[in-house]
């Protein structure tokens, strides 16, 4: 591969000396990086998406119906209309991601050879496999999974995730979920760091997860992967909250689309996201938005979206 | 010296990181006041659109653009790069650069991001052997100035460029662990 770097001779140019290695963790988790600190947004079509750039988002979630949309239809959710993606990524300039089923590897495969730039194995289309998630390592296209604890992420880092978000109750516009598993992850990794070296074997056998991996929490007090939230976002202040909880960035699905004056509501959760710990930005960001999502009880669902996985 | 690490989007952590490992005193810059407290700054990589209008609704915008055409020091990687060019390619029509460098970049120019790569580059001028540059739905520069020197480029293009005391890459140093262009950065800072 040597060839595709410049070995034209003549100062003062410089020119590449090794191979280009694709598909490697760093290059996965490396996007992962680039998106921090921003609004990932779930969009249906090419003028939702242009919408959601305009607005300032990092990144977007193409798909065919947002979560509450599943939720009230029921039936089997499965991957997006490969068109339907490709309409998307001709209108914006942003990284596009797009959701396979867990465990649907078939699906994945389609969406790589799409060129999308991320795969959300995602609780919220409808499970392919009840034992196995996707072998993400024999993927070159980075891929997203959630958790809803600690074992959960750290299971499916195992597995070859890029990055990890916490769950959240998707299509719920109720934030409550998606604080218990931020806090779930997060409050088990301090607890992490405290324990001794005898103890995290014990820690590995209660979280089912590899013991490596545990050591290296224990090390460096962090998922060796960026930790985003998703699931139950609706307002500029959830937003806030989340990330001030430990989300490093925050998908917002049904919450923007499903609110009275989306192109508002997605300007204001992105400035949120940035200054989430200026309250006087997150004032002036919040006043004026229109009607939020309706939003729904937890205890009034027939499923819990949170639940798929393992 | 504070080195200020442009702080609305992206990777800034890697950034402050790398900086502190090599002694300098970093300040997140998100406002006219934390930018006002630098000597110079660092541009991180992240969504160089998101990031574009961050500047405008935090109303640093302008307050950069003063600076930067006063001669601030500025190191920008990707994203950071973009904004520090003066003529950015396959960019929305509203996307604002800075002009401190006099180059034209062009966006997500290496693809997608399955095409995203490591790989080891030689710098010009950057002792201890090769680096190793992490591409990430990298730009590359289409034109470089005749004032600015191209450090060192891949298939052809130029990924790592300088003008006078502004140092940009297509690439992350900060994700390598690889503090030399970081520690080049802090020495031009300083002269």
């Amino acid at each position: 591969m040597a060839d595709l770097f410049d070995t034209q001779a003549g100062a003062p140019r410089a020119d590449g000396t090794g191979a280009r290695s694709t598909g490697t963790m760093l290059v996965k988790r490396g996007l992962a990086e680039m998106l921090k600190g921003g609004v990932i947004m779930d969009v249906v079509d090419p003028e939702q998406a242009r919408i959601a750039e305009d607005a300032g988002a990092v990144a977007v979630m193409a798909l065919e119906r947002v979560p509450s949309d599943i939720r009230r239809d029921g039936g089997v959710a499965r991957m997006s209309d490969p068109e339907m993606i490709e309409g998307i990524k001709a209108v914006t300039t942003i990284p596009v991601m797009a959701k396979a089923r867990i465990g649907h590897f078939a699906e994945a495969q389609i969406l790589q050879s799409l060129g999308v730039d991320y795969v959300d194995e995602s609780e919220v289309l409808t499970p392919a496999d009840e034992a196995h998630h996707i072998d993400k390592w024999a993927f070159t296209v980075p891929f997203v999974c959630g958790a809803t604890d600690l074992g959960e992420a750290l299971r499916r880092i195992s597995e070859g995730a890029a990055m990890i978000r916490s769950k959240g109750e998707a299509g719920t516009g109720n934030i409550v979920e998606a604080v218990r598993h931020l806090r779930s992850i997060l409050g088990d990794i301090r607890k992490i760091t405290q324990a001794d070296s005898a103890e995290l074997y014990d820690w590995a056998k209660r979280l089912q997860a590899p013991v490596p991996l545990v050591q290296e929490l224990a090390e460096t007090g962090r998922l060796p992967v960026p930790l985003f939230c998703a699931g139950g976002i609706a307002t500029p202040a959830d937003a806030s909250l989340v990330m001030q909880l430990g989300a490093e960035a925050v998908f917002v699905g049904s919450g923007i689309f499903k609110s009275e004056n989306p192109s508002v509501r997605a300007k204001a959760i992105v400035e949120a996201a940035a200054n989430f710990r200026d309250p006087d930005i997150l004032v002036k960001v919040s006043r004026g938005l229109g009607g939020a999502m309706p939003g729904l009880e937890i205890g009034s669902l027939e499923t819990k979206l949170a639940d798929r996985g393992w | 010296m504070k080195i200020g690490v442009l702080a609305l989007q992206g990777a800034v952590e890697p950034h402050v990181v790398a900086l502190r490992a090599l002694g300098a005193t970093t300040v997140a810059v998100r406002n006219p006041t934390e930018l006002a407290l630098v000597e110079a700054l660092v541009l991180p990589g992240g969504e160089s659109t998101t990031m574009a209008k961050l500047l405008r609704l935090n109303e640093l915008e302008e307050a950069l653009a003063e600076r930067l055409a006063g001669g601030m020091p500025a190191f920008g990687t990707c994203a950071g790069m973009i904004l520090l060019a003066s003529g950015v390619l396959d960019g929305r029509a509203d996307q604002r650069s800075f002009s401190a460098i006099d180059i034209d970049v062009r966006r997500n120019a290496f693809g997608r991001q399955v095409d995203s790569f490591e790989a080891d580059l030689d710098v010009t001028g950057l002792a201890g052997g090769p680096l190793h540059a992490v591409f990430i739905r990298a730009p590359f520069v289409e034109r470089a100035g005749a004032d600015v020197e191209v450090l060192a480029t891949v298939g052809g293009h130029p990924v790592c460029c300088r003008q006078g005391r502004v140092l940009v890459t297509s690439f992350h140093p900060e994700l390598s662990g690889d503090v030399r262009l970081h520690q080049h950065f802090l020495e031009l800072a300083a002269t």
